[in-house]
């Protein structure tokens, strides 16, 4: 490999050479962990979007169970929808306090999120557990396979940010504000608002339309 | 206590199974015996189970894929011979335990092959590449590996305790629904592949963050090389694609378990839902794999001719058209069961239109050739192959493209034929050519040449001899998935497939060969350079293994084909100046995350797929507890000194000026 | 990869990251949000539950509301703008929302065209009896 020899000059001879203006180069950590976790949100926005898919195309099929108009309780919905909003705000209160380093202001904000979270969660508990006591129950029929899916999924959705939200308070008791902690505090407010639009998306597609068919 | 496992599920009275899968155990236990008797578990552990390192977790990523191509070969040529001998008789095989082969061989190939093997050889290069020292997320990587090496493992595990799907790749309802499925293939199936898609999604956002944001001073889009290029489009149809798997398998697995009725055939159900979603996530998953070996291609082609690539950003354009367009045609899948013929047209035409940027690709390519300087190593071979190959799958493709013909070749081994002929002909001897290609990079030694030409003759003439017959029984009207026949015309065409299958085998054998060959003489091969190819991206700026950092000081980049541009300076200008400002380098520490979170999955996918639930809560709790531990600990990173990276890379210098003067 | 390499990045911002702003304004970004969101809900509730508008427009009006809701809620939680700082996050962005559409239109297309070409299955099943 005689001519191939030749090529081998040194590389770093030209390190030194002007920088291009174009790119600086690494992106800072923060960037990077954000915007990991946001290609993650996408993905599964795009995963509930098979759950629509299936709602959109199964709800007309009850297999002569009930309809979405007989069991819907708009206003267990209502109040479900209130949690999530008011939790959001919340969440975003912790994002505020986080940045500005108010230990005290975070925990209070993100307990407000949590107990937010779980009344929300407690709601559709209930409204699961009345559906499956009046015969309604998943198993019934396509339509009520796909609805508990759907609404289910976001539901678990919550469950797992109960989860990290309360494994947070107890990180930023143990260590603070290190810079990682405040990285995983960014995903999570991500996190959180995320679920708030696919809420958006299932009180109106299943909910608010399903009662008026 | 254990659910729904007891002895009967391990098939005692089966020879086959019960031969194969002990010796494999017998093959793994003295592995393990010789790696724990010669001390080599510390080091074992230390640098590659808990390894971080983008280099490491590719290669173990590659190793993954090899080790399963073999398994998917063992049940390929199983499934020939039944064939050549299945005429007016059951064969050697029965009905039941052919449909697991072929369901088996479908699946491995597919995600424990061709995805590993595409992942592996990107995480080993894009950072590489790039000119930056990891990955955007070391961790997650080492448990995205973890994970879809849970996968394999779990689908050969069914291999010994119980049974595989007999449903093919894809289990289509209502065969795969419990009524007709009651055993546990199809959870073995669903659970396995719910398992390594997390992985992959992982890998996917991983490379997808990786190539957006971390990037060398200087790298800007346009200058990427094109393998970069490939992996961000491919990467995102992962991260676009992966979850409509998870949602649809999720929904076939709420159908098995509770009853609910997706796509069962009672409470309203609709099976053509499944065939939609999964054929959604299954035509971008095509060019999820394919996307990357285009990439491999383009390096290898414009290396060995010796130019820069021809059409840079119409490549750009293609591979990015193509990105798109694959999330339009899902449809052709199955034109044949009940679609109007609106739908169909539209779908048929949308698929046309894709074969129109592959087409630009392959005439980019050939210009490249043009005129250049052709060195016809083994790389360049698989390319040149690919180049033929491929083209001849893809025209096959547009004629099943069209939904009158498709009526008539659906489901019969044309298609079949088809598939094999532009996955084997695109995304294997991708894989085979990047493996070549970048091997000297990873292990610092190049692989013999004599043995991988023959390994690539031997494959190119097997699969055309075990392909295009099975093109021609699949237009005498052979249906595929068949157990026997009746049919004395197939006969002659399959019992050359088996032929085919036999040359491929003995390809395998010369891989091998050249693998042992080659780590044997791994001195004469040695790439001193880091540089073995006269390259022109910067992988092949630092040396060969390159050093855990990657680069002393990340590059600076000033153009397309980066190191070309340096080299092209460098020899214009006569010097070298080797006065570096060398500074300390952060790198993340190891972590055992991925392989004790892999270890809490296999659990609980086992536990799942036999209803053993309280280890199912047992392996969720540890996996979780697994991630608070990582999260909580509170030295993710250490200081490489200045003093030691400018140790390291003056010796590398002075080994690459060695051999400069040496040979100059 | 490393915090050492927090060079000033002006072109570029993590996706939930407002840029500079004093706390009392970022608290009036949340508040004006929230106020905007209960609108909106409370909208769709309302014209769900009444008579005073042209019923064959409740369906429309609600995806609209829906819409326009997850809009104020990517502009004042998510933080999402039009600035040059967020090209990336807003490309991902619009990938994401195209599959989104690709699958649910998708979806919708097909399977109405395959049920009004084939009868449904448990007829199919009543035949084979």
């Amino acid at each position: 490999m005689a001519t191939a020899a030749v090529a081998h000059a040194d590389p770093h001879q030209l390190r030194g050479l002007a920088a291009a203006a174009e790119h600086a180069g690494p992106a800072p950590k923060r960037i990077v962990t954000a915007y990991g976790f946001w290609i993650f949100l996408l993905s599964d926005i795009i995963m509930f979007s098979c759950f629509f898919a299936a709602y959109a195309v199964l709800s007309g099929q009850t297999d002569g169970g009930p309809k979405g108009s007989e069991l819907f309780d708009l206003r267990s919905v209502t109040a479900e929808t209130g949690c999530l909003l008011l939790s959001s705000f919340t969440c975003g209160l912790a994002s505020i306090a986080a940045d500005e380093r108010e230990t005290t202001l975070f925990q209070l904000a993100m307990a407000l999120t949590c107990a937010l979270g779980l009344a929300f969660l407690s709601l559709e508990l209930r409204e699961f557990a009345t559906l499956v006591a009046r015969g309604a129950g998943p198993s019934r029929s396509a339509f009520l396979s796909s609805f508990f899916t759907l609404v289910g999924c976001h539901g678990l959705h919550v469950s797992a940010g109960v989860l990290w939200l309360l494994t947070m308070m107890a990180q930023v008791t143990a260590k603070g504000f290190r810079a990682d902690i405040r990285r995983r505090i960014v995903c999570f407010a991500l996190f959180w608002h995320a679920l708030d639009i696919i809420w958006v998306a299932v009180f109106s597609v299943v909910y608010l339309l399903g009662a008026g068919q | 206590m254990f659910g729904k496992l007891s002895w009967s599920a391990v098939p005692l009275d089966q020879p086959i199974p019960m031969a194969a899968s002990g010796s494999v155990a017998l093959v793994i236990l003295a592995v393990l015996a010789w790696i724990v008797l010669a001390g080599h578990l510390p080091y074992l552990w230390r640098e590659w189970i808990t390894s971080v390192d983008h280099k490491r977790i590719g290669v173990m990523y590659t190793l993954l894929a090899t080790v399963m191509l073999l398994r998917g070969f063992a049940d390929a040529l199983m499934m020939r011979a039944q064939q050549a001998v299945a005429l007016h008789s059951q064969g050697f095989l029965p009905p039941e335990h052919y449909n697991q082969i072929f369901s088996a061989h479908g699946t491995i190939m597919i995600f424990f092959v061709a995805m590993p093997f595409v992942i592996g050889l990107m995480n080993l290069i894009v950072p590489l590449q790039l000119g930056v020292r990891d990955v955007a997320f070391p961790t997650l990587n080492s448990v995205g590996f973890w994970l879809t090496a849970t996968g394999a493992l779990l689908v050969n595990i069914s291999l010994v305790i119980g049974e595989f799907a007999r449903t093919g790749w894809l289990p289509y309802p209502p065969l795969s629904e419990m009524t007709y499925s009651p055993g546990v293939g199809v959870d073995y199936y669903l659970w396995s592949l719910e398992i390594s898609g997390v992985g992959t999604l992982v890998a996917g956002i991983n490379l997808v963050t990786t190539v957006l944001k971390l990037r060398t001073k200087g790298m800007t889009y346009l200058r990427m090389p094109m393998f970069c290029w490939t992996t961000l489009a491919s990467n995102l149809l992962i991260v676009a694609a992966f979850p409509i798997l998870t949602a649809t398998l999720a929904m076939l697995i709420l159908d098995r378990y509770l009853g609910f009725h997706f796509f069962t055939n009672e409470g309203g159900g609709n099976v053509m839902m499944f065939m939609n979603l999964i054929w959604a996530w299954g035509h971008p998953e095509v060019y999820i794999l394919v996307l990357p070996a285009f990439g491999i291609f383009s390096e290898v082609v414009s290396t060995f001719s010796g130019k820069a690539l021809f059409g840079y950003r119409s490549m750009v354009l293609a591979t990015m058209a193509i990105c798109v367009i694959s999330f339009m045609v899902w449809l052709h899948h199955f034109f044949t069961m009940g679609a109007g013929p609106n739908v169909n047209a539209i779908f048929g035409i949308a698929s046309m239109i894709i074969a129109v940027p592959t087409g630009v690709k392959i005439y980019n390519w050939l210009f490249t050739m043009y005129m250049g300087r052709i060195r016809f190593t083994t790389p360049m071979l698989w390319s040149i192959g690919f180049m033929v190959t491929f083209l001849l799958g893809g025209l096959t493709g547009v004629l099943v493209a069209v939904p009158p013909a498709d009526f008539l070749l659906h489901n019969s081994l044309f298609l079949v034929a088809h598939f094999h002929n532009v996955i084997i002909g695109g995304v294997l001897f991708g894989a085979f050519a990047g493996y070549t290609y970048w091997f000297p990079k990873a292990f610092g030694f190049r692989l013999h040449e004599g043995l991988g030409k023959a390994a690539f003759w031997c494959w190119l003439i097997g699969f055309y001899v075990a392909f295009m017959p099975l093109y021609v029984v699949g237009l005498l009207g052979m249906t595929r998935r068949m157990q026997h026949y009746d049919v004395p015309e197939w006969r002659p065409w399959l019992l050359v497939a088996s032929v085919g299958a036999i040359i491929i085998l003995i390809g395998i054998a010369f891989q091998i060969a050249q693998l042992v060959v080659s780590i044997h003489r791994r001195e004469e091969l040695r790439d001193h350079t880091g540089d073995p190819w006269d390259g022109r991206s910067l992988e092949w700026a630092t040396a060969s293994p390159p050093p855990v950092f990657n680069f002393a000081v990340t590059p600076d980049v000033s153009g397309e084909d980066a190191y070309w541009s340096m080299k092209e300076r460098a020899r214009r200008q006569g010097t070298s100046d080797d006065s570096v400002a060398y500074t300390d380098i952060e790198m993340p520490r190891n972590s055992p995350t991925g392989f004790i979170c892999a270890f809490f999955a296999t659990i609980m996918g086992f536990a799942l797929i036999w209803h053993i639930w309280w280890m199912v809560a047992a392996g969720a709790i540890g996996a979780f507890a697994t991630f608070v531990a990582f999260a909580w600990r509170d030295h993710d990173e250490y200081v490489i000194a200045a003093d030691d990276v400018a140790r390291i890379d003056q010796a590398n210098l002075a080994e690459r000026r060695a051999v400069m003067s040496g040979a100059g | 990869m490393s915090d050492q390499s927090l060079e000033s990045h002006a072109t570029d911002v993590a996706p939930g990251d407002e840029g500079e702003g004093r706390v009392r304004t970022r608290i009036l970004g949340y508040v004006v949000g929230l106020g905007l969101a209960i609108v909106l809900t409370a909208t769709s509730f309302f014209i769900v539950g009444t008579d005073l508008v042209w019923q064959p427009s409740i369906p429309v009006a609600i995806v609209v509301l829906a819409i326009a809701q997850m809009g104020v809620h990517l502009v004042f939680f998510l933080h999402i703008t039009t600035g040059p700082d967020n090209t990336n996050n807003v490309l991902a962005l619009a990938f994401g929302v195209l599959i989104v559409i690709l699958v649910i239109g998708g979806s919708l297309w097909i399977m109405a065209n395959l049920n009004a070409n084939m009868m449904p299955m448990d007829q199919i099943m009543q035949m084979q009896r």
